[in-house]
């Protein structure tokens, strides 16, 4: 590996040259002059937050985004900009997302074979050829698929495998010689450590023939071992471009999260020391059993990396997902997780605010107040009598609690902006005074006026004795709204700040170190 | 309700703007009502004398009190967001049923009728089974059974036509009228009517409507969406039993296979209702309106002297030309919004 960084540290000129590109959203700059190389061969990572350019930047070298500035230049030819979509392969570009983009009721032949087989007016498809070139092609990296398989018997490291050869597979067709880019947009969260390796190998194979890697992650630890050298973005912005088997730890977490100062947050009342939720030996997928007390008006905050198993928290103990184990205390009553349902959970008075706002929090096609009244039916609205003006009239009040806006409660909801359906749904669930409020990225898609009013909403509740269990990946809302952060690692509980503790790099810092799980409170407290 | 969701979408414009807008939606709500009396007006200026006659119109809206139950069924399960191909077929068998145990085998006719909806029963609950335990979409399924019970239809009649139904029930459905309509019209009049009541002033009505809209969203809400599903296809299966009794009292018998031919027609008006009243909405109003529009047309069609052909060609064409209407409505409340 170093020596063929050496090898190709000694070429003049490097294989992929990105400068001063930049990109706009309206007034926000979200890349700001961003330049860095990569020789021929180089693995090289891309680390940053959540909304510090990474993926916009790969945006613009797929021609998904047109840059307001910059030029790229991919083996000695410079890139037209903003790329035409779908051209980035005729540069030699390939990305594999996380999703890794495969059909799996379809064989490993023709998700490999895909782009030709659509491209090519094929009037007699050899399916014999085909196989054999696919497992001639496995062979040369030491693998071994059966290309007749479907995609859905393969294992998740084996659908990644895939769709990484498939990838390089494209490069080697449009930049036959040597050199292209393959970009890999996380592909590991949601591997066990050996299956990482495998793929680690893999990519070390391909890039013997000279093509550059650019490895986005999350996890410092994966990209000190994997790469040659690593580019930082913070807020848009390059802020090191270090040597990884040089680096430490500390330089690469310095470099994502700054040193900026503690923001502040607001002042909160003192907790009344009061325990009003107990989740004990909750277990489900991603989660194998984590306790979880919550104190009367409490807000907590849980997070962690993606795959981490935080963001399931909410559905488990709502009841949207099956838990496999555990009990929900609450208000004197025990209930078992494990045949938990919403309905039941809303008896309890639990309400959950999903995170995927269309498909599971409002119904488009229908009115705010339709929207708004959903939990209310056969409660503040009588079963039978259930007339549209007693809908209105709970909406017309809850419309103005919640200032949506407009505030016209028979109006359509996908006329709102999102901040103002996030409005929708918090009065949908915080008009029955609930007890335990569960949140999944509250403010997922709402504009930072919306934002703060969201935390204002939150924070009302829980002054009024609610306790507020908030899934999120935003350590700046954590931060604002939080009396204490749970960090999540392989779905237990690695990391407990409250208090001044809280600050958004803090956060970030235990995030980060969190894959190696050696904190000083592993347990909540 | 719509005419204010309008309104206020376009709120900020001028006053006077927004009366018009305001009178459009109102003239869409009842665009149906008007097509209706355009065609009255257009067939009675043509055929003056036998078109615009008091028994031409009385066996208007007394023989299609059939599509009317059928449609109202059908709106049932697509509210829910499942469609119901089987409705037609089971509706032939109802009638079939009460030919076959009332003719055949001397039952009282109330034994038969209760056999009927019994069976109503059972097919919603096998439609229910395969489409939400196997999670099938429910287009197949009832494409399946409707087809399976098209076959048991023909087994029980010989594939034949069966006669001499209990003349009780044809008296009750056809001969007795009250203020010149049989009281047919009626029956279907109050299952319209009980039906608005559900889908518009009951919280079972809003619940369907959101698992035909939002099936995760209601799930999350506490919705037993399952049970909803099921309920509305027992509902359907119910509402094409009784039109297989008014079917079998509407004409004294049984044939195994007229009755198949209503399924195309429900579905148009079902989506030709859903341009009216609540547009954007299966509503039983709009429906019940939208079958008496087709049928008026064909009538009047069929009273000119043109041929029988001109059904197929009214509702096949009526069944597209309304859902791309549908289609406009939902465009339209976009683009405003």
């Amino acid at each position: 590996m170093i020596a063929l960084v050496k090898g190709a540290a000694d070429r003049v000129a490097p294989n992929v040259r990105i400068e001063e590109v930049s990109k706009d959203f309206g007034p926000a700059r979200v890349l700001d002059g961003v330049s860095f190389e990569l020789a021929y061969g180089e693995v090289h990572g891309l680390l940053g937050h959540n909304g510090s350019g990474k993926s916009t930047l790969i945006k613009v070298l797929t021609g998904v985004h047109a840059p307001n500035g910059g030029r790229v230049w991919i083996g000695g030819t410079q890139l037209p900009l903003p790329l035409p979509p779908g051209d980035f392969n005729r540069y030699g570009i390939a990305v594999v997302h996380q999703a890794l983009g495969l059909v799996p009721s379809l064989t490993v032949t023709e998700n490999l074979l895909v782009r030709r087989l659509v491209r090519d007016a094929n009037v007699a498809i050899n399916w014999q050829a085909a196989h054999r070139e696919v497992a001639g092609l496995f062979a040369e990296y030491g693998l071994t698929f059966n290309p007749r398989s479907m995609v859905s018997e393969l294992s998740p490291v084996e659908r990644a495998l895939l769709a990484i050869i498939r990838a390089f597979h494209e490069i080697s067709q449009s930049a036959p010689d040597r050199g292209g880019l393959l970009i890999l947009d996380e592909p590991t969260p949601f591997l066990p450590q050996d299956d990482v390796e495998r793929l680690f190998t893999l990519v070390r194979r391909l890039t013997e023939r000279g093509t550059s890697v650019i490895f986005v992650s999350h996890d410092i630890d994966e990209v000190i071992e994997l790469t040659d050298r690593a580019t930082v973005l913070r807020n848009g912005r390059v802020t090191a471009t270090l040597e990884s088997k040089s680096a430490s730890k500390a330089d690469f977490i310095t470099a994502i999260v700054g040193r900026e100062l503690h923001t502040g947050r607001a002042a909160r009342p003192p907790l009344a020391s009061e325990v009003a939720v107990t989740i004990k030996g909750l277990s489900g997928p991603g989660i194998p059993a984590t306790d979880v007390t919550l104190q009367k008006g409490e807000v907590l905050g849980i997070t962690g990396l993606i795959g981490s198993g935080y963001d399931h928290l909410p559905y488990l103990v709502y009841g949207a997902r099956p838990a496999s184990d555990g009990t929900l205390t609450l208000g004197g009553t025990e209930a078992p997780l494990a045949g938990m349902t919403p309905a039941r959970a809303m008896q309890m008075g639990v309400v959950l605010v999903p995170g995927d706002r269309q498909g599971a929090a409002i119904a488009e096609s229908l009115s705010v107040a339709e929207n708004m009244a959903l939990p209310a039916l056969g409660r503040r609205i009588p079963n039978f009598c259930a007339s549209g003006s007693a809908v209105l009239a709970i909406a017309r009040d809850l419309v103005r609690r919640f200032d949506v806006k407009p505030p016209v409660p028979d109006m359509a909801i996908k006329g709102l902006s999102g901040g103002n359906q996030q409005k929708v749904v918090l009065a949908k669930w915080l008009q029955s005074d609930p007890a335990l409020i569960l949140l999944d990225e509250p403010t997922q898609g709402v504009d930072v006026g919306a934002r703060q009013q969201v935390y204002e909403f939150i924070q009302q509740a829980a002054e009024a004795g609610a306790c507020v269990i908030c899934a999120s990946s935003d350590h700046e809302q954590l931060e604002t709204i939080c009396d204490r952060v749970l960090v999540f690692s392989h779905g237990q509980i690695v990391a407990s700040l409250s208090g001044e503790q809280i600050t958004k790099h803090a956060i970030t810092e235990r995030c980060l170190t969190s894959v190696e799980g050696t904190l000083d409170q592993p347990k909540d407290a | 309700m719509t005419s204010q969701t309008t309104t206020v979408s376009s709120g900020a414009e001028k006053p006077v703007h927004r009366g018009r807008h305001n009178a459009l939606v109102q003239l869409e709500r009842f665009a149906l009502i008007i097509a209706w009396l355009g065609i009255i007006v257009l067939f009675g200026a043509l055929a003056p004398d036998s078109f615009l006659s008091w028994a031409n119109f009385s066996s208007i809206f007394g023989s299609q009190a059939v599509l009317v139950i059928l449609t109202l069924g059908l709106i049932v399960p697509l509210t829910a967001g499942d469609i119901d191909m089987s409705l037609a077929q089971m509706l032939t068998l109802s009638s079939m049923l009460i030919a076959v145990l009332n003719v055949g085998h001397g039952w009282p006719i109330a034994a038969a009728i209760a056999v009927a909806i019994a069976v109503g029963v059972l097919v919603g609950l096998i439609n229910a089974f395969f489409t939400l335990y196997f999670r099938i979409h429910s287009l197949i399924v009832t494409l399946g059974t409707g087809t399976f019970l098209h076959g048991v239809t023909l087994w029980i009649s010989d594939a034949r036509t069966i006669g001499g139904i209990d003349w009780s029930l044809v008296n009750a459905v056809i001969i007795t009228r009250f203020l010149g309509i049989p009281l047919s019209f009626y029956y279907a009049l109050a299952l319209a009517v009980v039906l608005f009541y559900v889908f518009e002033f009951t919280s079972l009505g809003r619940k369907a409507l959101f698992v035909g809209r939002g099936r995760e969203v209601a799930r999350l809400s506490g919705i037993p969406v399952t049970r909803m599903r099921l309920s509305c296809f027992v509902t359907s299966g119910v509402f094409a039993a009784i039109a297989g009794v008014l079917y079998a009292g509407t004409s004294g018998s049984a044939d195994p296979n007229s009755g198949t031919q209503l399924m195309l027609p429900a579905f148009a008006a079902a989506y030709l209702g859903a341009t009216a009243i609540f547009p954007g909405r299966f509503n039983p109003f709009g429906s019940t309106i939208a079958v008496y529009l087709l049928v008026t047309g064909i009538t009047g069609l069929s009273i000119l002297g043109i041929d029988t052909y001109v059904q197929d060609l009214f509702y096949g064409g009526a069944l597209v030309v309304a859902v791309a209407l549908s289609q406009l409505v939902r465009g339209r409340e976009e683009s405003l919004t």
